[in-house]
């Protein structure tokens, strides 16, 4: 079973390709920092024979080549990295701003959301890009941002049935979570607008106009300047 | 530089290689061959590096005509490919003629067959690979299916034509598996014993909501013992997660790179090319098996595929 105490990292065999390590037990910021600093460490100084990093709240699952590793031999080459956590700096968060047309057909969701909490929609507005998020991982889909930071007052539940094709750029909250869908794909938040700029772009560098560690905001435009940003 | 005009494009035809690993951290996964095993036997069969991109057809394959002269092999799933209308043997180089056209018909079995052709299929690399990434309309040909009237290009071959086939013993070890193998997964003490029994102990059917991300199974349900909290993770290729509803889902070769749904077991790497070869339906079953024993399964399959004996001239 793991441990809860977060200075001691708990390991898994996810597959026989792949091991996760958990760097804490709950969503937290302090979490969030660690698997940021152990993700930069392993960047910069790759270890023969692993594949891929797959980061999330608060851990990090770490994919090898099962011919040259085994879950035993990564897990003592990891020892040194780990080691390093607690005072292996970060840099200054980017800081991104992401414009959003709230509400009308963009937004579908905005009256619900604002009568779930007894607010009017220019409220959600307000609180909605009024909050500082932090991006803790892209995950589930290419540029998909978990962000953490929402307003407890917007928390809300996700759709009973979820649509099947929610718009590319959509903005949306499920649960205590926000973000932007970077592609149109199925989803059950509920979309309170729309950004008209691409979250993922293949001529871009970096392609996701988020990374994670990243500081979110988002600033409510109008319909024009949804228009004059290419969106449609 | 020749090029393969796309007749008929099939059910859902892809272009395919390995997949590109490496970019878990911006939310994208590897993709690439559903049966890798049958794409790198193509591409021994016409003298192209292991890795190269081929077309990945589902179901019901497509037809092609080439342009100009070139070297092809059929892997996979039995499609009943022919060549200007005579039946064409599948695991063998085949040299075609400019202006030939290759058809496949419908799966006789398997779901997957791919044509793999000398120089390989050439597209713009999107992070370093071909393969088509679906969902996200990225990788291979134009990020989508082929359609009738594409025209796809075909990389310079680069090695004379020498007749090879796949051996028969070969062909009969790697033989797709319905007894699929597992090892625990990273929530399996989530569940209780008899759930455990229940996934390994059971047939289940795949679902026609299958795909490239997951396959979706329909069985017995496998209840959570206790409802826990799960944060989402990352998750692996071939992990058997287990939603509310009890019906297993094996993450695939699109598959998301987080989840947040309890894995109860995890497909062994041995066994994933077996999975790109269910068809909806297909019936299969589970047997857990320890990690060292998937490891040395793998490095036997693996010294097949590159041993001498695996092609014959």
């Amino acid at each position: 079973m793991r441990k809860s105490t977060a200075s001691e990292p708990q390991f898994r065999a996810a597959s026989d390709q792949s091991l996760l390590v958990y760097l804490g037990e709950e969503i937290a910021l302090e979490n969030h920092r660690r698997v940021l600093k152990l993700l930069r460490l392993l960047q910069a100084e790759p270890i023969d024979g692993v594949r891929n990093l797959h980061p999330a709240y608060s851990s990090l699952l770490i994919k090898f080549d099962p011919l040259r590793l085994d879950h035993d031999k990564l897990q003592s080459r990891l020892v040194p990295y780990l080691s390093r956590l607690d005072r292996e700096p970060l840099p200054a968060p980017r800081e991104v701003e992401i414009p959003v047309f709230y509400g009308g057909e963009f937004g579908p969701d905005l009256s619900d959301v604002a009568k779930m909490h007894g607010m009017t929609g220019a409220q959600v507005i307000e609180l909605h890009s009024s909050a500082t998020y932090v991006v803790y991982f892209l995950g589930f889909a290419p540029g998909f941002a978990y962000l953490g930071g929402l307003p407890e007052a917007l928390a809300s539940r996700r759709l009973e049935t979820p649509r099947a094709k929610v718009p590319q750029g959509s903005v949306g909250i499920g649960g205590n979570q926000t973000g932007v869908y970077p592609f149109s794909t199925p989803g059950g938040w509920r979309l309170i607008g729309r950004t008209p700029v691409a979250m993922f772009r293949r001529t871009a560098n970096p392609m996701s106009l988020l990374q994670i560690g990243d500081q979110v905001c988002f600033r409510a435009i109008s319909e024009k300047e949804f228009v004059e940003f290419g969106g449609r | 530089m020749s090029t393969l005009l796309v007749e008929a494009p099939g059910l859902f035809t892809t272009v395919q290689d390995l997949g590109r690993d490496g970019f878990g951290p911006m939310g994208v996964s590897a993709s690439g061959a559903a049966d890798a095993v049958s794409l790198r036997i193509g591409n021994r069969l016409v003298g192209n590096p292991e890795g190269a991109a081929a077309l990945e057809m589902t179901l019901v394959g497509g037809a092609f005509t080439f342009e100009r002269a070139a070297v092809i092999a059929a892997t996979g799933a039995d499609f009943g490919p022919s060549l200007d209308g005579v039946a064409m043997p599948m695991w063998t180089s085949i040299e075609i003629r400019e202006g030939e056209t290759v058809r496949f018909g419908h799966s006789r079995s398997g779901a997957r067959a791919y044509l793999c052709v000398q120089g390989g299929i050439a597209v713009e690399p999107f992070l370093g690979s071909a393969s088509t990434h679906v969902l996200s309309g990225l990788g291979g040909f134009e990020g989508r299916a082929l359609r009738k009237g594409d025209r796809v290009e075909v990389g310079a071959a680069n090695s004379l034509f020498r007749k090879s086939a796949l051996s028969p013993k070969a062909l009969e070890s790697l033989e797709p598996r319905k007894v699929i193998r597992v090892t625990d997964g990273p929530q399996s003490d989530w569940f209780a014993e008899s759930s455990r029994k229940t996934l390994c102990g059971n047939a289940f059917r795949t679902s026609e909501q299958s795909n490239r991300m997951g396959i979706r199974l329909e069985g017995p349900p496998i209840p959570l013992e206790a409802s826990r909290e799960m944060i989402t993770e990352g998750v692996s290729l071939g992990a058997i997660q287990v939603p509310p509803s009890g019906q297993p889902i094996i993450l695939f070769v699109e598959q998301q790179t987080t989840g947040g749904y309890p894995k109860i077991a995890n497909v062994i790497s041995a066994d994933l090319h077996s999975l790109g070869q269910l068809r909806p339906r297909d019936e299969i079953r589970f047997e857990r098996i320890e990690m060292s024993e998937a490891r040395a399964l793998l490095i036997q399959q693996e010294a097949l595929l590159a041993s001498k004996e695996l092609i014959q001239e």
